[in-house]
């Protein structure tokens, strides 16, 4: 598992993390590789339902990046979206799986660094974590075998 | 409407455990709009049961389909097509829908995978309040639009019980006492005479005492 390297989806709001996250680029802030960036006009618009199939489709974390609390574009898309996170989180922990393996995340669009650090921390995070259950049932007949 | 929550997922793991075929049914009904069994629902439900099922290494298949209306026959007719491929029904209606299912496929195994509640209105986004029992003999009319029945904690018909503390009822301070509300409503309305009218002891009967109910309507009926 030391070589393990998560795949990672963020679901990031078009205002402000997927903002930051160019600004990263612009500015030369480096951000591991394992975050795949999925930008959305707005994390109100994330449902539950599209955290669940990444991580059934082999996701080892999923995080929503929204506004600044209070700074929605739309208002409140980013409290409905935490909602929706907790939901998973609640659904995660029911199945016994680790709740740690979603977050909801805020940030504005000028920060850069926030969302290298962020990206940083959450794949260290996942890493700690380990694969996805789902690929730990793939992974372990090979390792066996 | 009538309003439901889903079951505990262990609960619902545990019932499907020795299947690995299973129709999941949700309604486009009442469970939609208090979103404990529509289409998302089952989307969300089907995932998390997928999930579960990897994580233990066992492959299961699911198939999602919802209804228009779960607790109608020409509705529930749709699954013939679908069922003998199941090993076991998931219904996300409420309980009329899970026994229509298991009433027309008789060697179906059927599961709930929601508690049926009560019959509320929507207070607020995500807040439902219970409104109706159904008691067969409304008395809306007379008490000014507020249900004593389904309102007060034991249902009394004639005013409130010593247990009211400051327009609260004694259960609980997040719970109105009913009387007080058709009080106050009988005085905005200027129509408070009508509190002194007493209402006779209610026949139960029409309200399920007499055992389960049903309505036939011989002008509808083909």
């Amino acid at each position: 598992m030391e070589n393990f390297e998560p795949e990672i989806v963020a679901f990031c709001c078009h205002y402000c993390a997927y903002t930051a996250a160019d600004m990263a680029g612009s500015k030369r802030i480096s951000y591991p590789s394992n975050v795949k960036i999925i930008r959305v006009p707005c994390t109100g618009k994330v449902d539950a339902i599209h955290i669940m199939k990444a991580l059934e489709r082999g996701a080892d974390g999923v995080y929503v990046a929204g506004c600044l609390e209070g700074d929605c574009h739309f208002k409140t898309g980013n409290t409905r979206a935490k909602q929706r996170v907790d939901r998973v989180k609640k659904i995660l922990g029911d199945l016994g799986w680790e709740p740690e393996r979603v977050a909801m995340i805020n940030m504005s669009a000028g920060m850069g660094e926030r969302f290298a650090k962020t990206a940083l921390e959450f794949t260290e995070q996942i890493k700690t974590l380990g694969p996805n259950p789902v690929r730990q049932a793939e992974i372990q007949p090979q390792t066996m075998g | 409407m009538i309003t439901a929550e889903q079951k505990p997922m262990q609960e619902i793991i545990r019932y499907l455990a020795p299947y690995s075929k299973i129709l999941l049914v949700g309604c486009n009904e009442c469970v939609t709009v208090c979103a404990a069994g529509g289409r998302k629902e089952v989307g969300l439900l089907a995932s998390a049961l997928h999930l579960n099922s990897l994580k233990q290494g066992k492959t299961i298949d699911i198939k999602e389909i919802t209804l228009e209306r779960q607790c109608d026959p020409e509705y529930v007719e749709e699954l013939t097509a679908y069922i003998d491929g199941a090993d076991a029904v998931l219904s996300m209606a409420c309980g009329c829908g899970v026994q229509s299912i298991a009433t027309r496929f008789k060697e179906a195994h059927v599961y709930p995978a929601v508690n049926t509640k009560f019959m509320g209105a929507s207070l607020s986004q995500g807040v439902w309040a219970e409104r109706c029992q159904g008691c067969g003999d409304c008395m809306l009319g007379i008490t000014a639009g507020i249900c004593p029945v389904s309102r007060c904690s034991k249902s009394l018909l004639n005013g409130p019980c010593g247990g009211t503390s400051n327009g609260q009822c004694e259960i609980g301070p997040e719970t109105d006492c009913a009387w007080r509300l058709i009080w106050e409503r009988l005085k905005a309305l200027g129509i408070q005479e009508r509190y002194e009218e007493l209402n006779d002891a209610k026949d139960w009967r029409p309200a399920g005492g007499a055992g389960p109910r049903k309505i036939i309507r011989e002008d509808l009926a083909l």
